[in-house]
């Protein structure tokens, strides 16, 4: 076996494949046969390489060059300069690393590593199991069922003090106790990717980037908690995620991972897929339930918890995929490693996708307790276009507006919470000082109103009033005291509202209004809206 | 008579479908399936995936329940409550332009009105031709290309009005 010379790694993600990375790569391929370069050179087809909104992208090692925008024209230049004469194609290359590959060091805030949820993503094939145990995958699995009672498995993980990656920040291992502990033959554990939540895409690139890292995962969870079987709800949409993993399970279960007496122990485990179908609700873990069960995701009344009663009334973790994904390497590596990244009370990393008015849009891992502003200003580049920063809008639709003042607080789930924020999914949707924040809210608040399920009446009644608010607000009329309406209906509703999504339309609802409230009342008063989007008369077109 | 219109015919008669050759009626696609209500969702997205006009039909409804043994209205309850399926028929092709805040930000609602003056319908209409079906729907999940749309199984990022254009005549060349 000769061993290649480089490796090519073109990163095959939603968003490349709408680039048309599958053409790029099967020219590549043949340009590198026809040269008779092909044993020389491999080519490798990975998960997200961290680099968004730059077409194709491919990084090419040892020499670690990145490339971005290839076109199937490019390829015959590409592989004459790179591969034969040995020089990079300048004119491809893309100077800016991708934020994921950003190293503390590198922008000089600490020594530490932080990549733990992301580590295989975009290093390895996505594929391949082989790969995945080359980087020490599946090890965690063989030291639990070898090395570890459930019991200690558990108390690992509560001693990491991993807490919830699906917006609540719940202590995972104190879950896990409470699902272990509850009376029941058979138990569950449910992993959720529904993920619907504005802004968010990290569970679909830790998915398409590292499905094996998910099904380790949800393997040790079965472990603990004492389930024979798992399964992970990944919403309709997510085609690529949902192939993957689907491979991704095959493969395990043909190589013993998976399935009966797993790695010669008596632990007997498997996991199916069930896909959604156009629901943000159905994130909501009682209405995921419901879902999974073959009925209207519409959410259970708690108590009793999933812990408790959840998939058929048995006992029933669910975890997000990013918390899954930590569970691994604190198996391997231990709690005390676990904690040395983070903050007291939430140790860790997390996943962050910042978008809008940003320079390097994409997907960042970095640890809890990360400033906005260093994830603005250091990993994003900084606002784009030279503009000022107005605020951003953290948590996704059901996060609050954080201002210039909040640039400074580190934040994890309890600090945000004292500023009345949330961390919510580590959505950061940007804004510039010329974005309108009445045209944003009407976003939100239509949001809200389309996936309202309906089922008890503040929210039902109550996003639709709040929509007819904002779109007068949005022609510049509305008054002062449709304003306080506003508030106060966002206000009912968080108070009785049936399940946390009515309840939460308060947080960007009173946000807004404490940050920005004068640009509400110019737009009603003096007829003005700095982006020019809100028109007196609807506009059809704005600019053809 | 066209092959698609022939293919309309031989479904809506016989449910049968063809697609690459094979015929798969209604009962041969649900046997895919094990008979248990769990898996109602992946069922009706199969139903309805092979339906020429992407909706289920009552037939489709009909069948589900009777294999899984639960009333019709319960399934056809199941059904409406999901914005992926439809009950009425919809376009070959189903556009689904995200209008939540991140897209919404860099001007997904410009590209509403334009689809709209475009295509000649207003959201949750199908073109006369019964090749458009216009929604609006909330994030997609791949916001770092936004503005996004979705059709079909397709994703498109980064979009304007040109490249809508360029979409929607590559569209209409698969037919
Ligand atoms: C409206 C709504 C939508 C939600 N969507 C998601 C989601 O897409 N993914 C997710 O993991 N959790 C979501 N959650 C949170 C879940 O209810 C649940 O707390 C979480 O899956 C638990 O996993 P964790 O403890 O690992 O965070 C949602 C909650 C609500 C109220
Ligand atoms: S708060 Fe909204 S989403 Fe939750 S149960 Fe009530 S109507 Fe349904
Ligand atoms: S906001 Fe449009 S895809 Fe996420």
């Amino acid at each position: 076996m000769t061993i290649p010379r480089s490796h090519v790694l073109i990163s095959v993600d939603a968003n490349s494949i709408i680039a048309g990375v599958k053409s790029v790569e099967s020219a590549l391929i043949e340009e590198l046969r026809k040269r008779n370069l092909d044993k020389e050179i491999s080519v490798i087809e990975t998960g997200t390489l961290g680099i968004i909104g730059k077409g194709v992208v491919m990084v090419v090692y040892p020499e670690g060059v990145f490339y971005g925008n290839v076109k199937v024209e490019d390829i015959p230049e590409l592989v004459e300069e790179h591969f034969i004469k040995g020089r990079p194609l300048k004119r491809l290359i893309i100077e800016a690393t991708p934020p994921t590959f950003i190293s503390r060091e590198e922008v000089g805030l600490t020594k530490k590593q932080t990549r733990i949820v992301l580590k295989n993503s975009g290093v390895i094939n996505p594929e391949s199991i082989e790969e995945y145990i080359a980087v020490g995958g599946f090890s965690a699995l063989a030291k639990a069922l070898t090395e570890m009672s459930p019991e200690d498995v558990i108390l690992e993980v509560k001693n990491s003090g991993l807490r919830g990656r699906g917006g609540a920040g719940f202590p995972t291992g104190l879950k896990w106790e409470f699902t272990r502990k509850s009376k029941g033959d058979e138990k569950y554990i449910l992993c959720n990717a529904d993920e619907g939540e504005p802004g968010t895409f990290k569970d679909r690139l830790i998915l398409e980037g590292d499905p094996y890292r998910i099904v380790e995962g949800m393997a040790l969870a079965g472990y603990a908690i004492g389930a024979k079987v798992g399964y992970i709800y990944i919403r309709g949409e997510y085609k690529l995620s949902i192939e993957r993993m689907q491979k991704a399970i095959e493969t395990a279960r043909n190589y013993g991972l998976l399935g009966e007496n797993i790695l010669g122990t008596n632990f007997s485990f498997d996991i199916y897929i069930r896909k959604g179908a156009g629901a943000y609700i159905c994130g909501e873990e009682t209405a995921l339930i419901e879902s999974l069960e073959g009925k209207r995701g519409i959410p259970r009344i708690k108590p009793p918890y999933p812990v408790a009663k959840g998939l058929w009334e048995k006992p029933t973790s669910v975890n997000n995929v990013e918390t899954l994904a930590n569970i691994p390497d604190i198996i391997l590596n231990g709690s005390q490693w676990f904690r040395q990244f983070g903050t007291e009370k939430c140790p860790g990393t997390k996943v962050y996708t910042i978008l809008g008015n940003i320079i390097n849009a994409g997907l960042i891992e970095v640890e809890m307790g990360t400033t906005l502003r260093e994830i603005i200003f250091q990993y994003g580049g900084g606002i784009q276009d030279g503009k000022k920063f107005k605020c951003a809008l953290v948590g996704g639709a059901a996060g609050a507006f954080l201002g210039e003042e909040m640039l400074d607080v580190k934040m994890d789930f309890d600090n945000l919470r004292e500023y009345a924020a949330v961390l919510g999914s580590g959505a950061i949707l940007v804004m510039n000082e010329s974005a309108c924040i009445v045209d944003m809210m009407k976003s939100i608040l239509h949001f809200f109103k389309h996936e309202s399920c309906g089922r008890c009446t503040p929210c039902r009644v109550g996003t639709k009033k709040l929509v007819d608010i904002i779109e007068k607000f949005a022609h510049l009329e509305g008054s002062e005291e449709e304003l306080e309406e506003m508030e106060k209906i966002s206000l009912v509703m968080r108070d009785t509202s049936f399940c946390p999504l009515g309840q939460s339309v308060y947080l960007p609802v009173s946000s807004a209004l404490k940050y920005f409230k004068d640009e509400f009342i110019s737009h009603s008063k003096e007829k003005y809206c700095v982006a020019g989007r809100c028109k007196e008369k609807k506009v059809l077109v704005e600019k053809i | 008579m066209t092959p698609q219109s022939l293919i309309v015919i031989l479904y809506k008669k016989y449910s049968i479908f063809v697609k690459g050759g094979t015929m798969k009626t209604r009962e041969e696609i649900v046997k895919d399936f094990p008979q248990s209500q769990d898996y109602i969702l992946e069922i009706l997205h199969a139903l309805q995936d092979n339906n020429p006009y992407n909706y289920l039909t009552p037939e489709d409804i009909s069948v589900c329940a009777q294999y899984l043994n639960l009333p019709y209205s319960y399934v056809e309850g199941v059904a409406s409550f999901y914005s992926m399926f439809s009950l009425k028929p919809r376009g070959k092709f189903i556009i689904r332009l995200c209008d939540s805040p991140p897209c919404h930000l860099v001007g997904s609602e410009s590209l509403l009105e334009y689809l709209k003056k475009k295509l000649g319908v207003e959201i949750g209409e199908t073109t006369k031709d019964k090749l458009f079906t216009l929604e609006v729907t909330s994030c997609l999940g791949v916001c770092a290309v936004a503005p996004a749309i979705m059709i079909n199984d397709e994703v498109y990022g980064n979009l304007n009005p040109e490249k809508l254009d360029k979409i929607l005549e590559e569209k209409r060349g698969e037919l």
